[in-house]
């Protein structure tokens, strides 16, 4: 081990004497970075001091490395694309970039990778931008530590923070997206990692899976979304301990799942959401150890969804646990802790005597007269919910949690 | 002292008064008298602001009474049935009634009087009605005011508590002071008051002295001359 | 006023109903903390059973009170005071220490239990604030209904009947109306509604601390101005101490008017 590592030194050395680095400053005899590019031979580093640079279409046609030093600023002057990388191996680190040009013709990014393999972008920071990373047919990256914070309004007009388009194998990690369209956006892309990223107050969605497959997204934070992360037409998505957080209103949810196949959502955090899980036509998806917590609706299932299963979660004070707007069910509930429970536990095993029928007949009611909401928790709503519950008419009947849990449920 | 012009009560469609009109001169013990559903206790209880008329009007003490309570300051009200919040001590209520009207120390020596030291402590829900009465009479009496207002003032008191009451009547009217007394007991009636005021259907049927009375129906028996008063209306 | 206050207060505060109510409310509370184990929880099943059953308790207490203490009243009557002083001086007698009575009882186990280091201490202050206006509301409508009827048992049947009507039917008839007129926009007339039931307005307010996720979830703009800003909260509270002086002024009303 200590010998594969010192050899790699030994290789880094030799190479950084081949390579040159070329810096870049106000007053050097380079004055802009697409000097430097066209000066620069492959594999050089170019550091990029201090100071503001007025440049846009940057293209990287190389590889190369460059590095600002304590932040230089880029500034587009809101004229377009700012950096495009065209070669492999380029690493991008330390830029402030900002001011990129909008327009409705054309998806402008502060930095565009096209193309390209064995890409690193990290430590940059963006503003005033319309889209931020923007990766398109590329694979094998990293994306880390960069802070995306954008002042998107409405839908139309905004760009996304990190786009991944026909990518592959991208690794997504500790990133900050605030107030663009859509924090992560990932379309055509297989095998990625989104890990440890937080994405805030964006307009649309913290995160946005469409028609990728084989990704894995975990220990992020989506908070206060315009309508939370929505997971479509995908398969084999793994999500685990994300946190979805209050997500509010009329369309909103911590995750809309639609069309999603064999996935796997185990140790989430759905809490304040209007709607925690969103599941439209999703199959054979296990829910495992997730906490639900005060949302409005816990799980909401639209449509056909079947043989999905939802074992050892905690619901915890929503004011509905699960909704149906038919009455036929293919789902799974099991060994869940429901604290809307009012069961006993006669024989102390820890598992309440009587089943816990989550589903409740003033869902069905206000989910046909969504004003009738307004009667939530009255004692004549209990009542009906009471006389449902004994002899179900209008929500599936077989749709029980045969084995639910006397205490909170802890991992 | 009290003025009564023309007062007309209803309760539902029962007419109770119909034209009352009665003025009771300062000093002296008024009995006021009459049949059951006569009017007796509505006409007390229109002088005391508790039922209020329909129509005509009440001065006491040459204030019109209507939408004020600051005249009863001069007004003692025994009423008729004493029955008081049951978990105060009789101590408490004394010292309440006290706290609300104004200080006085005439209680002490009615306390004596009625021999209710014993009873000092404890909860009026658990005294008998006789000493409930005596506590009722302490409260009345204690203070001082030129208006006393008796409603049935006898029930449930012991012979010797009843020479004590009479004493107790004759002591205040000594001082000059305005009596008016309901009763049934007819012996009562007769031994003190001076005047009596005789109620039937709402109206006043006699007003003056029992002697005035008995020459009116010619009979020789207070007894018999309401009796007899009642035997020719009913008739 | 505050004489009456003072004495009707006293004696109440040593009845024995006192002690039923506030060992109730005690035992209410240590039961479902001790069954939840779970201070959150026990603080949203109170709010389920509170705002049932205090009016209830308030309603039933008030006009039990107001027929008990009929010739404590006629002895008050006959006194130098004024009616209102007498009337307003009893009901708030009744109203704080049936208040006291819920305060105590629920406060002492939770307190006892760590409310003060958890965060459901707003929730169990907004729970004991929805108390005391419903104890405050529902005795004044028990002094009116006692005060129109003289006949005991009628005003009984009375007060049961109103509570009835305000805590199911009332739900019951808004529910079918609602469903009834689906059509029509109908965001108004269900707050509107609301508002008009003073138990559907303590529930309101604490559905907006408790399901205020669910609600946002629902498109009407009136609903979200309402539930979405600190409007509803003003409004409700304005409604609720509407819902405390109507009743009141019609007790000095009535009380002026009526015979003993």
């Amino acid at each position: 081990m200590r010998n594969l590592f010192s050899f790699l030194t030994a290789i880094l050395m030799a190479s950084s004497t081949i390579a040159q680095t070329i810096e870049v400053c106000k007053t050097c005899p380079i004055s802009s970075i697409k000097d430097a590019i066209i000066q620069a031979k492959d594999f050089d580093t170019i550091i990029v001091k201090k100071g503001t640079y007025k440049e846009h279409d940057i293209l990287v046609n190389k590889p190369l490395t460059i590095i600002g030093e304590k932040y230089p600023v880029i500034d587009g002057e809101l004229k377009g694309e700012i950096i495009t990388i065209i070669s492999d191996n380029v690493t991008v680190d330390g830029l402030f970039i900002i001011n990129v040009g909008t327009s409705y013709t054309e998806d402008y990014a502060a930095i565009r990778v096209r193309k390209s393999k064995n890409f690193l972008i990290q430590n940059l920071v963006l503003e005033k931008l319309f889209f931020g990373i923007y990766i398109e047919k590329s694979r094998n990256g990293k994306v880390f530590h960069n802070k995306i914070i954008g002042d998107a309004v409405e839908e139309y007009n905004s760009g996304n923070g990190i786009q991944l388009w026909y990518s592959k194998n991208v690794q997504i990690e500790h990133n900050f997206v605030q107030h663009v369209r859509d924090g992560i956006y990932l379309e055509f892309s297989d095998d990625c990692l989104i890990k440890n990223n937080v994405s805030t107050l964006n307009v649309r969605y913290g995160l946005h899976f469409m028609f990728s497959n084989d990704d894995t997204y975990q220990d992020n934070t989506f908070e206060n979304n315009g309508a939370g992360v929505a997971v479509m037409f995908s398969k084999r998505i793994k999500m685990y301990n994300n946190i979805f957080k209050e997500n509010w209103g009329t369309a909103s949810y911590g995750m809309l799942l639609k069309e999603i196949n064999d996935g796997e959502i185990e140790g989430n955090t759905f809490e304040d959401n209007t709607i925690g899980i969103n599941i439209e036509g999703s199959n054979r998806i296990n829910y495992k150890q997730n906490t639900f917590i005060n949302n409005g609706w816990a799980v909401k299932v639209k449509g056909a969804c079947y043989t999905n299963k939802f074992t050892e979660n905690n619901f915890l004070y929503n004011s509905f646990d699960i909704a149906y707007n038919s009455n036929v069910n293919d789902n799974e509930f099991d060994k869940n802790y429901w604290s809307n429970y009012t069961g006993y536990d006669l024989d102390k095993n820890g598992i309440g005597d009587v089943p816990y029928r989550p589903v409740k007949l003033f869902s069905y009611i206000v989910n046909r007269t969504p004003e009738t909401i307004i009667l939530l928790r009255s004692m004549f709503i209990d009542i009906i919910d009471f006389s449902e519950k004994v002899s179900p008419v209008f929500t599936p009947d077989d749709l029980l949690d045969n084995n639910p849990q006397i205490k909170k449920l802890t991992w | 002292m009290v003025i009564i012009e023309n007062v007309h009560k209803k309760f539902g469609k029962n007419q109770v008064l119909s034209g009352v009109d009665l003025t009771i001169s300062d000093g002296g013990i008024f009995a006021v008298l009459g049949p059951n559903g006569s009017g007796k206790t509505t006409l007390i209880k229109s002088i005391l602001g508790m039922v209020i008329p329909n129509k005509g009007n009440i001065t006491v003490l040459g204030e019109n009474i209507k939408q004020h309570s600051d005249y009863r300051h001069k007004i003692d009200y025994l009423p008729q049935i004493a029955n008081f919040p049951s978990n105060l001590r009789v101590k408490e209520l004394i010292k309440m009634i006290k706290d609300l009207r104004k200080p006085t120390h005439e209680d002490e020596r009615l306390i004596q009087l009625f021999k209710l030291e014993p009873f000092l402590d404890k909860k009026l829900g658990n005294l008998s009605g006789g000493t409930k009465q005596k506590v009722n009479l302490v409260l009345t009496f204690m203070f001082d005011s030129p208006l006393i207002i008796l409603d049935e003032p006898t029930t449930g008191l012991d012979p010797i508590s009843l020479i004590r009451l009479k004493g107790l009547i004759q002591a205040e009217k000594a001082k000059g002071k305005t009596i008016l007394i309901t009763s049934h007991i007819m012996s009562f009636v007769e031994e003190v008051s001076d005047e009596i005021v005789f109620i039937l259907e709402g109206k006043i049927y006699f007003k003056g002295s029992i002697s005035e009375l008995k020459t009116k129906t010619n009979q020789q028996d207070f007894e018999h001359a309401i009796a007899s008063i009642l035997t020719e209306n009913h008739a | 006023m505050l004489k009456i206050l003072k004495y009707s207060f006293y004696d109440l505060i040593r009845s024995r109903w006192s002690y039923v109510y506030f060992s109730f409310y005690l035992l209410l509370g240590s039961v479902l903390l001790f069954l939840n184990n779970d201070l959150s929880k026990a603080v949203i099943t109170l709010m389920n059973v509170i705002i049932v059953l205090v009016p209830l308790i308030g309603t039933i207490f008030g006009v039990m009170y107001y027929y008990n203490s009929k010739e404590f009243t006629e002895l008050l009557l006959a006194q130098p005071l004024k009616r209102s002083s007498i009337f307003l001086g009893q009901y708030l007698g009744v109203a704080i220490s049936l208040s006291m009575s819920l305060i105590l009882g629920l406060g002492i186990p939770f307190i006892f239990y760590g409310l003060f280091k958890s965060s459901a201490i707003w929730d169990f202050s907004l729970l004991l604030i929805t108390g005391t206006f419903l104890t405050l509301i529902f005795t004044a409508l028990a002094f009116n209904i006692a005060l129109s009827n003289e006949n005991k048992i009628k005003g009984f049947g009375y007060a049961i009947l109103l509570w009835l009507f305000l805590a199911i039917i009332y739900d019951g008839i808004f529910l079918m109306s609602l469903i009834l007129f689906e059509d029509y926009p109908l965001d108004k007339l269900s707050l509107v509604g609301t508002m008009l039931n003073p138990i559907d307005l303590s529930r309101t307010l604490i559905l907006l601390k408790l399901d205020i996720s669910a609600l946002l979830g629902y498109t009407g703009a009136i609903f979200k101005q309402f539930f979405g800003t600190s409007f509803g909260l003003i409004v409700s509270f304005i409604m609720l101490t509407a819902w405390v002086i109507l009743p009141v002024l019609r007790i000095v009303f009535k009380s002026k008017k009526k015979d003993f």
